[in-house]
């Protein structure tokens, strides 16, 4: 990884006994765009804040650009913080606003106009420079938001849940402006969001908070595909956890066995995703029994008996002419071992 | 259902005209004396007897509106057909018991002209009683069922009923007194006519001089009371927004003591302070012994007069400020801050380019509210004001005074009125327009910026030497009931309480209260205990109404609403004895009107923690029980009363500590039967007995934290907002 990131050293943090954050590295490379994804209470945003400078980490370090920020207040950092309410300031106008954050900087009358108007064209607002921001809408104040932020030229963007406040209509759209932005300005940017789909979407990595720990980081399909962990396997997308036993190189479960040469012996829990399991209508491989059925229109999700008390989810792609099988129905169920991913206890 | 419905309301109206006693009875209504048909002294009996007995023909009007009204009310014909009936019999019937009601006063016609058309009439009418108010309200009623039979209100008569009531109890009790009040500006004096009588007394120079700008006099009292409440408001609102700033924005160890600040100005009788202030810097005060004995100067009675004015109603009123810059402060997005120091904002630059210009609105608000408080004081300077007079101090000397100028009180009341309804009119504007501070609902993490450290320090030393000296002020104006004759003789003695409520053992074991304050605290609970329910009552009504529906005028009657609060306490005592002690409605001098009183200077708390209350509640609470057939009136009982628990306790216990404390109206209403513990402390003031004024100050703040306490105990304080931060981290936020 690139130094001049931003670099975060086993921090821990704490409001009073609440422990918030447990012992966090990070490491975020330069130009990197990069997600805390978590549910709430998971300490994402709180990790986002120290980087932010709003509050100081009980132990570790930060550093930004190579260089320990972790004792400088907000206003020393060269970091760009887009709030999830925005915190546009309705006494100004949308040009005030933007302008803010340069007029300390004592760049002159001229470059500072110059470099609102560059700020406010990249987010395609010029036009609106002399409203209020009340005069806006919510998508807009939002790019208003994130000019203000970039006509600092920051270091680091940070984004704290940016899109909660938008319209499920206007999301998409704006997540995709947003990172082309980021990559042609080659910015490098902290997202924190709750929904994957936002996290897989953007970022070239992410980490996956819960309860003030990083779970696992990586690229989002490394760590779709092989997550470490029950919850990082059920925080992104549907998973099938079996537990079992791991004994002579292969993975027990009732009527299932897989091969797992690498495995210690002993308990384990299995991960395998609906679509790695392929239903047999002539009833090869493990038998199974159809409970239930659910046409979900790309594809027939079904919920499957084992027997000894195991349940899986498997999902079968949809095609005309393809009938859903009815429940009650006895099939063979076929596993790729290579699909399959053993979690750490 | 019968009870509440239309039949139910005419038979009221019938009751009251034709059965109960017209007129108000002397010595209370007997249950004999209810039946009022074919008794033998016309005031004694109901309308329609009056009528048909005693050749009282002004009575069949009434009665025959109410006929009208009869096929309205029964449940049988179109809507339409029964709405023009109601209208039409409820409308006239409410106009003709107004109209005989003015028309007839206690010396025949009240008005020369109806003497001139139709003779002199060789009768008399006192106030109406309990037949006339009960075909009022009946009238009233129908009226507004026919307004919801025409589709007004969406056709719905509880609602369309509740504004009809509140329009009428604004227009009873708040716009016709202020009027009749105003009118009295335009009675001749002695010998000068109308217009030049209206002259003399509005071009007074006793009000509008400005003789003090060369030479050492006394302004007009407008100027006085001009510079006092801006000098309050001014001073105050620097002292409440040091003190919110630090309870708000620093780690104080006392902020939470400090908080305790904000209740003194409700649970205080208004001149508690000013006793304070006599009793340390008056001519035997504390101050002026010491330093005559180091030093040998007098100090003299430089307490008198404007700096003691403005000393007290600035320790009076900066709680008051305090409280409402704590939501102004709090009110403020942190992230507006943190965005601020994002962009190399320092906390300084910080606090001045985001933090004030956010706050300006609110500072405003607090501002015109203490300048109203200020303006509408009457405690602080009838005590301590000396020869500085105000408008509440000159409206008070002209009526109880010896030139007893109604003319002159009816003229300084309108000055009043009228720079208190500016005042009111620019805070709607200011906090109107542009409130900054709003809770949107949407995530909002963050804990608040601390202060610069500039600005803490100046906090800082202003609050803290403030808040001691107030706890100075209070705990001297309390050890005044202790010490025999503050001054002169320090012996401690618990004398003036023994004066004021000493209780004896008459020689048949019944108890008497030998005290000489027992009656007046009697009194005072009795009044505020009756009128603490009638005031939640009609304030959460009136919240309801303007928060949940939505009808043509709805933001009038808001309007009007809020206007009545704007009026001051003072010009509402002198309108309530100006207007009440003629019929039709006499009821000067009875508890009725000290009620009255209570319950309309008091709405505005029942009105704003209901609205507080109800904007909390979702809308679609209440539309849920109306989709499942609950009606209007339903939903509210059921749904949306039990939701209001808390916000009911707090308007039921503030309304009741208020009418305790209340002084500027009350002082003119009072009566021998029924005086109110205020004033009773007010008039020993006046005659230089402290101590026992004192001592009642003590119970009296005594009993009303014991309700303070009660509401918390009720009610508990919920917490809503933000997170708190634990003392050692100043910021930082969970997601």
């Amino acid at each position: 990884m690139s130094a001049a990131g931003v670099e975060i050293e086993r921090v821990s943090f704490g409001y009073g006994r609440t422990r918030v954050l447990e012992d966090v590295s990070l490491s975020i490379a330069k130009g990197e765009f990069f997600a805390f994804l978590g549910p709430s209470g998971s300490g994402k945003t709180t990790l986002l804040r120290l980087v932010a400078g709003f509050g100081t980490p009980d132990s570790g370090r930060i550093l930004i650009g190579g260089r320990d920020a972790t004792k400088q207040p907000p206003w020393a950092r060269n970091v760009g913080l887009v709030f999830q309410s925005y915190a546009l300031w309705p006494h100004m106008t949308v040009a005030q606003n933007v302008a803010f954050g340069l007029e300390r900087r004592r760049v002159g009358r001229a470059e500072r106009d110059r470099r609102v108007k560059a700020a406010l064209d990249l987010v395609g607002l010029w036009h609106l420079a002399e409203r209020r921001p009340a005069q806006l809408s919510g998508g807009q104040q939002q790019r208003v938001a994130i000019a203000r932020t970039l006509a600092i030229e920051p270091e680091v963007l940070l984004l704290d849940e940016p899109l909660s406040n938008l319209d499920a209509g206007l999301r998409a759209g704006v997540r995709t402006e947003l990172v082309e932005l980021q990559r042609r300005l080659g910015l490098t940017t902290i997202l924190v969001t709750h929904d994957q789909e936002e996290a897989n979407a953007a970022a070239d990595r992410m980490a996956v908070l819960n309860e003030g720990r990083v779970l696992q980081v990586g690229a989002p399909a490394e760590l779709y595909d092989r997550p470490v962990d029950r919850f990082v396997a059920g925080f992104l997308g549907t998973a099938n956890l079996i537990e079992g036993v791991v004994e002579q190189g292969s993975f027990r479960a009732g009527a299932l066995a897989l091969p797992a040469p690498d495995a210690a012996p002993g308990r384990a829990t299995l991960a395998l995703r609906p679509q790695a399991l392929a239903l047999q209508r002539d009833g090869g491989g493990v038998p199974a029994r159809v409970v239930r059925a659910e046409f979900l229109g790309g594809h027939v999700r079904y919920t499957l008996d084992l027997g000894e008390g195991i349940a899986l989810t498997a999902e079968e792609p949809h095609l005309r002419g393809l009938a859903p099988i009815a429940p009650g129905t006895a099939i063979g169920l076929s596993l790729d071992a290579g699909q399959a991913s053993l979690l750490r206890s | 259902m019968f009870l509440g419905s239309s039949l139910f309301f005419w038979l009221l109206a019938a009751l009251g005209a034709a059965i109960l006693p017209w007129h108000m009875q002397q010595d209370g209504v007997t249950v004999a004396g209810l039946v009022a048909l074919g008794q033998e002294d016309p005031e004694a009996s109901s309308a329609l007897w009056q009528a048909m007995a005693f050749g009282r023909f002004w009575f069949w009007p009434v009665v025959a509106a109410i006929a009208l009204a009869l096929p309205g009310a029964l449940p049988a014909g179109s809507a339409a057909r029964r709405a023009v009936f109601l209208l039409w019999g409820g409308g006239l019937g409410l106009l003709a018991i107004v109209l005989q009601g003015m028309a007839i006063g206690v010396q025949g016609w009240s008005w020369p002209w109806l003497a001139a058309l139709f003779g002199e009439l060789d009768d008399r009418q006192f106030g109406i009683g309990l037949g006339g108010s009960l075909a009022f309200l009946g009238c009233l009623v129908m009226v507004t069922d026919g307004l919801a039979m025409r589709g007004l209100f969406k056709g719905d008569r509880f609602v369309s009923g509740a504004v009809g009531l509140l329009v009428a109890s604004i227009a009873l009790f708040t716009a016709w007194p202020v009027l009749t009040m105003l009118g009295q500006m335009f009675t001749p004096r002695g010998d000068l006519g109308i217009g030049a009588s209206l002259v003399e007394r509005v071009a007074d120079s006793k009000i509008w001089g400005l003789a003090c700008v060369g030479s050492n006099v006394n302004c007009g009292v407008f100027w006085n009371t001009l510079l006092l409440a801006t000098c309050t408001a001014t001073a105050a609102t620097c002292l409440g927004l040091c003190f919110a700033l630090i309870v708000t924005r620093t780690q104080f160890p006392a902020r939470r003591a400090m908080r305790l600040l904000t209740v003194l100005p409700i649970i205080t009788p208004p001149f508690v302070i000013g006793l304070g202030l006599i009793l340390i810097f008056g001519r035997s005060g504390v101050v002026n012994q010491i330093v005559a004995a180091t030093t040998g100067v007098e100090l003299g009675r430089w307490i008198y007069g404007f700096n003691g004015v403005l000393l007290a109603q600035v320790f009076s009123f900066t709680p008051t400020a305090f409280l409402v810059l704590i939501g102004v402060v709090e009110g403020i997005s942190p992230a507006m801050e943190e965005a601020s120091q994002t962009l190399r904002a320092s906390r300084m630059r910080t606090f001045r380019a985001v933090t004030l210009p956010l706050m300006v609105p609110g500072l405003a608000n607090a501002w015109l509210v203490v300048f109203v408080e200020s303006l509408a004081d009457f405690g602080n300077p009838i005590v301590l004001g000396g020869s500085y007079g105000v408008l509440s101090t000159e409206i008070f000397f002209a009526v109880v005074g010896a030139q007893q100028d109604f003319g002159r009180a009816a003229v300084l009341a309108g000055i009043m009125l009228v720079v208190g309804l500016c005042a009111f009119l620019l805070q709607r504007a200011v906090v109107g327009r542009r409130s900054y501070v709003s809770v949107t609902g949407k995530g909002d993490v963050g804990l608040p910026t601390p202060l610069p450290p500039p600005v803490r320090v100046v906090a800082f030393a202003v609050a803290i030497p403030w808040a001691i000296l107030t706890i100075v002020v209070y705990t001297m104006a309390l050890a005044g009931a202790f010490v025999r004759v503050w001054g002169r003789d320090w012996t401690p003695t618990l004398s003036h309480f023994q004066r004021a409520f000493a209780i004896e053992w008459a020689a048949d074991g019944r108890m008497l209260f030998s005290g000489g304050a027992w009656h007046s605290l009697f009194t005072t609970i009795q009044l505020a205990a009756i009128a603490a329910p009638i005031t939640a009552s009609i304030g959460l009504l009136a919240a309801w109404v303007l928060t949940r529906q939505r009808f043509a005028g709805r933001t009038a009657l808001e309007f009007s609403l809020m206007l009545t609060f704007a009026v001051p306490g003072t010009v509402i005592g002198v309108a309530y004895i100006l207007t009440y002690n003629i019929p039709p409605l006499e009821i000067t001098g009875t508890a009725m009107i000290l009620i009255a009183c209570f319950v309309f200077r008091n709405l505005p708390v029942g009105v704003r923690s209901g609205v507080a209350a109800m904007s909390q509640l979702d809308k679609s609470l209440d539309e849920a029980a109306i989709t499942l057939r609950a009606s209007t009136f339903r939903a509210l009982r059921t749904v949306v009363l039990p939701l209001l628990k808390p916000a009911i306790v707090t308007a039921l216990v503030y309304s009741f500590v208020r009418a305790m404390t209340t002084v500027s109206a009350v002082i003119f209403l009072v009566s021998a039967e029924y005086e109110m513990a205020t004033v009773f402390i007010i008039n020993r003031v006046i005659n230089g007995d402290y101590g026992l004024a004192i001592a009642y100050c003590a119970v009296l703040i005594v009993l009303m934290m014991a309700a303070i306490g009660l509401i918390n105990l009720a009610v508990g304080s919920r917490r809503l907002g933000r997170r708190a931060a634990p003392a050692a981290l100043p910021a930082g936020g969970r997601a």
